[in-house]
């Protein structure tokens, strides 16, 4: 378990750590789970998410321990403190669930995304394309005489930053992998 | 121990390592294997039903009157589907069962064969957990992890779905083992918030025990504890309609049922308490009422295994996550060790302001000598099955509520009755399942006609296995909780529900070769509740009753619970429009 970096003391068990409030102000979490790698089990989370109307901003999924069977889920979700506090709640019932971390309470974490952009242009554009990329520290990983595709990780923030500023540049298509979220420190 | 065999073989063995005794369940292609190895033994009985629908619900009453986890048989496609609705029931109320399905083959899943349906698929939302088995080496183990999922922690339903092909294979099987897996639900509650619950004890002036379906699945000890505790502290009880018998009904400190029909006092205290104790309850929407106006004053414990019941619908200040009777036992225990204290002035006050309460009579009823009264019926029948060794279940409406006010219950697992999920046609196939564990006991299911009729195919499962299961049906031809609601809220428009074509229920059981006996006149009553009683065997009572009488005490929808209704006085147009929309 110490090798996916995961700190112990997770709330699965516990309703101490609950904040008492049962405000309406929205917030943003970043819940990790770490689950069983078996099949179904996305299912799962993603029928609790639905059956209970929670909200998924963005979710990712992979295995990240091969031997132990297990993967780890990164929700992005928004809700209120109750609700937040419910979603947690809810997916450490699942039984195939091991462990759920909500780094925006953990924190502070390291949030990162990977994107691939497809902008499409000529002349200066496509120069001025080139150069913001430069900026922001995307990598051109495919190129033709009018198009290219534009690597770039970082924050959500920064992915949005970046396309936003590519869509008059000709944008034609993004893939968006989600966010990846670990604590930071050990 | 490891041993070679089948995995029809293996579901066989393993059910009989687990300690089960009893199978409900319908055959079918998908599980003709299983059904072979049934045939080839005798320590497990299989009992018959008409629709697996009845297969759960009987499993469920199994579960619910015994402790142990029900258990049920049904084939792949159309057996699953039809056990949907009692895995969501079992889900709601918490009750341990387990349930095989069969599947098509591994190597056809995907392909629309004939029966197929992704069971798994289809149950994940309605099961506690599932498993679709695709290896026979892996059958026994998941088998057995099946019971301990069902069993541990919040108890509940699940699902091993065996394709066909899986069954044949042969495999390695190996006995039960201690679970070694990561699913082990933490027992011991937290003792900083016990000694906090201690301390509010001690000064508690006006403290109420609010108890729920988790006290009797966390066992009699349990039970045991809770009584010791009330009865030791003198604190007033009330529980909602899963956890009745917890606490006897003829204990002192007894104030009946509470919630949307529950008792007066019981409301009452819950609304004025200033320490409200929580145990094994959580907080339903029958029993709040208006959220914001539930017991505005008290300061709130809540004892619950399961931590997404805490802060779920009302926020607590003492929260304790564990098993109730490991977090009973060492409440006692703290208490004790401080000696004992309670704020015994201020609890008899509080005593007499609930006597003040309890003298509105709320269960009061005007009699009839020409028609009966469905309420003088059910004390009737409380009246001569009491000294019994008796057990309840019921279907759900109006009969329900009424038998939830009007009977008594001693001790747990006594009461089986559809809470959360409020199936209709639930009691009857629930009442074979009780019966089958309890085969001396008097077992009735109090039921409206309505109700029974959406199960009645089991009176063939009855009378097969000759259980002599008592359906007390409180015939009023009418739908009756959907008729008040239509009083009350819809203009007196009784939009569908009645029935017009009713059966003759003596005829009925005799055509299923049990015994029928039709009473409407409240004079006959006492004899034909005697006669039901004596009758060894299956018995339809068609107890035809007063047909527009409404259950109260009532409290509307989004309403609190000092806004109760106790009477016909004046129902109409107490609930607004934004009640309405609530059910």
């Amino acid at each position: 378990m110490s090798a996916l970096h995961i700190k112990k003391g997770s709330n699965r068990h516990s309703a101490y750590n609950l904040r008492p409030t049962f405000s309406d102000v929205q917030e943003r979490h970043t819940i990790a789970v770490l689950v069983e790698n078996e099949p179904g089990v996305l299912a799962r989370v993603i029928g609790l998410f639905s059956g209970r109307g929670y909200n998924i901003e963005s979710l990712t999924v992979a295995e990240v321990d091969h031997t132990g069977h297990l993967s780890r889920i990164t929700i992005v979700t928004t809700g209120t403190p109750q609700v937040i506090e419910q979603i947690k709640a809810q997916l450490g019932r699942i039984v195939t669930v091991h462990d759920v971390h909500d780094l925006t309470v953990e924190g502070p974490s390291v949030e990162r995304e990977l994107a691939i952009i497809k902008v499409v242009g000529e002349g200066d554009k496509r120069v001025e394309a080139l150069r913001l990329a430069d900026i922001f520290r995307a990598n051109v990983v495919d190129s033709t005489l009018n198009s290219f595709i534009f690597e770039i990780t970082g924050a959500p923030d920064k992915i949005d930053a970046f396309a936003d500023l590519m869509r008059p540049l000709g944008l034609m298509e993004i893939a968006r992998t989600g966010v990846a979220a670990l604590l930071r420190g050990d | 121990m490891t041993r070679e065999m089948t995995g029809a073989k293996m579901v066989v063995q393993a059910l009989k390592d687990q300690g089960v005794d009893t199978v409900f369940g319908y055959p079918g292609g998908a599980v003709l294997p299983i059904y072979d190895e049934i045939f080839l033994q005798n320590d497990i009985r299989h009992i018959l039903v008409r629709h697996e629908q009845g297969a759960i619900h009987a499993a469920e009453g199994y579960a619910r009157s015994t402790g142990k986890p029900g258990v049920a048989l049904v084939t792949s496609g159309p057996g699953a589907t039809n056990a949907v609705t009692g895995l969501t029931d079992a889900l709601l109320d918490s009750i341990p069962i387990v349930v095989l399905t069969g599947q098509v083959p591994t190597f056809m899943i995907g392909s629309d064969a004939f029966q197929e349906a992704d069971t798994v698929g289809i149950t994940r939302p309605c099961t506690k957990h599932n498993w679709l088995v695709k290896d026979t080496n892996s059958l026994a183990e998941t088998l057995h992890e099946a019971f301990h999922v069902a069993k541990s922690g919040r108890p509940g339903p699940v699902l091993i779905d065996i394709p066909k092909d899986v069954q044949f294979a042969t495999g390695e099987y190996n006995s039960p083992k201690p679970s070694t897996s990561h699913y082990q639900p933490v027992l011991k509650g937290d003792l900083e918030e016990i000694n906090e619950l201690v301390a509010a004890i001690e000064k508690a002036k006006k403290p109420v025990f609010y108890t729920g379906g988790g006290v009797i699945n966390s066992g009699p000890a349990a039970s045991q504890l809770l009584r010791e505790l009330v009865d030791s502290t003198g604190f007033p009880i009330t529980s909602t309609l899963m956890g009745l018998g917890a606490y006897p009904a003829s204990g002192e400190n007894w104030l009946g049922m509470l919630g949307m029909h529950g008792l007066y006092e019981a409301n009452l205290a819950m609304h004025g308490c200033d320490l409200m104790i929580n145990i094994g309850a959580r907080f339903d929407d029958r029993i709040t009422g208006r959220i914001d106006a539930f017991s505005p004053k008290s300061k709130k414990a809540h004892i619950d295994i399961d931590p997404s019941s805490i802060n779920k619908v009302i926020r607590v200040d003492i929260p304790i996550v564990g098993d109730v009777a490991h977090v009973l036992e060492d409440i006692l225990k703290v208490w004790k060790s401080r000696g004992r204290k309670t704020d015994a002035a201020a609890v008899k006050k509080w005593q007499a302001q609930i006597s003040e309460w309890r003298k509105i009579n709320c269960l009061s009823y005007t009699n009839s000598e020409k028609s009966i009264k469905p309420q003088y019926a059910l004390q009737r029948l409380e009246e001569l099955t009491k000294k019994h060794d008796r057990y309840i279940t019921t279907e759900v409406g109006q009969h329900q509520m009424w038998a939830a006010q009007y009977l008594g219950f001693e001790d747990p697992n006594r009461w089986m009755t559809s809470g959360g999920l409020g199936t209709m046609g639930y009691g009857f196939p629930a009442s074979i399942g009780v019966q089958m564990a309890h085969p001396d006991a008097l077992v009735i299911n109090v039921a409206g006609e309505a109700s029974w009729l959406m199960n009645m195919q089991e009176m063939g499962t009855a009378v097969q296995y000759r259980l002599p299961v008592k359906q007390f049906i409180l015939n009023n031809e009418r739908l009756g909780m959907v008729r008040q609601w239509q009083e009350l809220l819809h203009g007196e428009r009784y939009s569908h529900s009645w029935s017009e074509a009713l059966p003759d229920f003596v005829k009925l059981a005799e055509a299923f070769g049990a015994k029928g006996i039709l009473c409407s006149d409240p004079a006959d009553l006492d004899d034909a509740i005697m006669e039901m009683i004596n009758y060894d065997g299956p018995v339809i009572f068609d107890c035809v009753v007063e047909k527009h009488e409404n259950c109260f005490p009532m409290i509307p929808s989004g309403k609190a619970h000092n806004e109760m209704l106790l009477g016909e006085a004046e129902t109409q147009g107490v609930i607004d429009s934004k009640g309405s929309v609530l059910v």
